[in-house]
């Protein structure tokens, strides 16, 4: 997707001004109810539809999980779990995958390519995919391992949050199809209240762990989860306490505008010495005398 | 012939290596700088855009490298560190104000050629290791997340110390004069050599004063 001229523009890869940012749009969020969810893979098929996106026939790796990982084409997968959470008791846990739409997103943090990467005031952050020179410093900096770079054309792609379906007020297209209701879309307020009810619904039928998954390493998610462990959300591959690496921090933060004001310093720091101490020259009646 | 005018200082083969790491290091560093900061991004317009830059970096940097190597080695033992060097380190604010009277002898190399031999021999090893560590679309995958997340530290660090000892290396031959023509040329004025390298124009001239 280009960027149309976009008015809300919070955040920019590879850009030290503000962005176009006058409009200013509601935070959504999308809510992912993991205990509703039956992973019918119907959010897979219309992720598909709607971006008009055919991966290729994979191979089939012995479980659910189809295709086995997201893909430059697959932006969304139900990722499937069989665990043991207590000892003899087997459960099956099913979690749609795809890009967390953080509100500081390492991605963005991480890209060197002018608006290759942007963040929308409603918090959705998209990869101009047009602008991607494929590096892969999105990868680096996802603490989600979302991003995959195409092989044949050298792009990073994910989960747009179907950005171009929501600019004109329509929900997400995996929200739409979603045949239990387990996938639901609003405004980030009002999905953190129903996340919470429901959580609070699901421990008082038993589910002591349930709980919202809407990470503050960073800055909260604009898809967020209801979990039935959330005290252990590496039971389905999340990480537990997820963050912008610190090593991509230390990478992207204040340290490269203060390396490349020395590089310049010390090339005045040259300029400066020839002119105030002057070079060294060997006397030419020397040189002549000792020839 | 025992006295000549000038004195040959690197050889052809030498000045050829030379300046092809020099010509490479300045591609290299161009294109990464592209990468480094926003405000150096416009650096990528030289190679033909973004993903031009991207794609000519590792392979220029490979070039640098293989070419420094033949560097690193021909020069290793030259460089090494001796007592009158370090006694030389303890005087550099004497070397860089010009004050030459009481400096120790020196041989082919100074402490501060020297030590920036060392810098680029540690420098490009780094840049190497980690720039295939981050190399894509060929060998970033090999590597776990948390090992690419170290590699584009160290890269981007090792980077700015080797450009900034290239800064100091090139104002180095500007502030010295006669010292451009031994790596344009080859050689040396007899006087340069026995001003600026005592030790070493004994030793090639055979010269007992």
């Amino acid at each position: 997707m280009p960027s149309l001229q976009s008015l809300d523009i919070s955040a920019r890869s590879g850009t030290t001004t503000p962005s176009p940012s006058v409009r200013q749009t509601t935070e959504v969020a999308k809510l992912i109810d993991e205990s509703k969810c039956i992973g019918c893979k119907a959010c897979q098929v219309a992720c598909m539809n709607w971006n008009d996106l055919r991966d290729d026939i994979g191979t089939n790796v012995g479980v659910y999980d189809n295709p086995s990982d997201l893909t430059p084409s697959s932006w969304t997968l139900m990722r499937f779990f069989e665990v043991e959470v207590e000892k003899d008791k087997l459960e099956w846990l099913i979690r749609k995958d795809g890009c967390m739409h953080c509100a500081d997103p390492g991605c963005l943090k991480a890209c060197p390519s002018p608006g290759a990467i942007v963040k929308y005031s409603n918090g959705i952050v998209d990869f101009i995919s047009e602008n991607c020179i494929g590096c892969g410093y999105c990868v680096t900096g996802c603490p989600f391992d979302v991003p995959r770079i195409s092989k044949t054309d050298n792009k990073a792609y994910k989960c747009s949050l179907c950005s171009d379906r929501i600019a004109v007020g329509q929900a997400p297209a995996c929200v739409k199809t979603c045949p239990t209701g387990a996938i639901s879309f609003g405004s980030k307020d009002d999905m953190k209240i129903y996340a919470e009810k429901r959580a609070g619904e699901l421990r008082e039928r038993g589910h002591k762990g349930a709980g919202v998954y809407d990470p503050k390493g960073v800055g909260g998610t604009h898809v967020m989860y209801v979990l039935k462990h959330a005290d252990r959300p590496e039971l389905v591959g999340l990480p537990k306490d997820p963050s912008v690496s610190t090593m991509v921090t230390l990478w992207k933060g204040a340290t490269k505008p203060i390396a490349t004001a020395l590089m310049g310093v010390a090339a005045f720091a040259g300029f400066l010495h020839y002119v105030m101490v002057g070079p060294k020259e060997v006397e030419e009646d020397k040189e002549k005398e000792e020839a | 012939m025992s006295n000549p005018r000038y004195i040959e200082r690197y050889t052809p083969k030498e000045r050829g290596n030379h300046w092809i790491v020099a010509l490479s290091f300045i591609l290299a560093a161009l294109s990464g700088l592209a990468l480094f900061h926003p405000s150096l991004f416009f650096f990528s317009s030289l190679f033909g855009g973004g993903p031009w830059a991207r794609i000519l970096h590792p392979f220029i940097g490979v070039v640098m490298f293989l070419f420094f190597c033949i560097t690193m080695v021909r020069f290793w033992k030259l460089n090494r560190m001796t007592d009158a060097d370090r006694q030389w380190m303890k005087q550099i604010k004497s070397v860089i104000m010009n004050r030459e009277k009481d400096l120790p002898e020196i041989g082919k190399y100074n402490a501060g050629q020297k030590y920036m031999f060392w810098l680029m021999v540690v420098c490009m090893w780094v840049l190497i290791l980690t720039g295939i560590v981050m190399w894509r679309p060929y060998f970033a995958a090999w590597f776990p997340i948390d090992i690419n997340r170290i590699a584009v530290v160290l890269h981007a660090l090792s980077a700015v110390v080797l450009v900034i000892g290239i800064i100091v290396h090139v104002y180095a031959a500007i502030w010295v004069k006669g010292t451009m023509r031994a790596m344009i040329r080859g050689n040396v004025s007899a006087a340069w050599a026995k001003h600026h390298h005592p030790g070493w124009h004994r030793e090639v001239t055979g010269d007992g004063k």
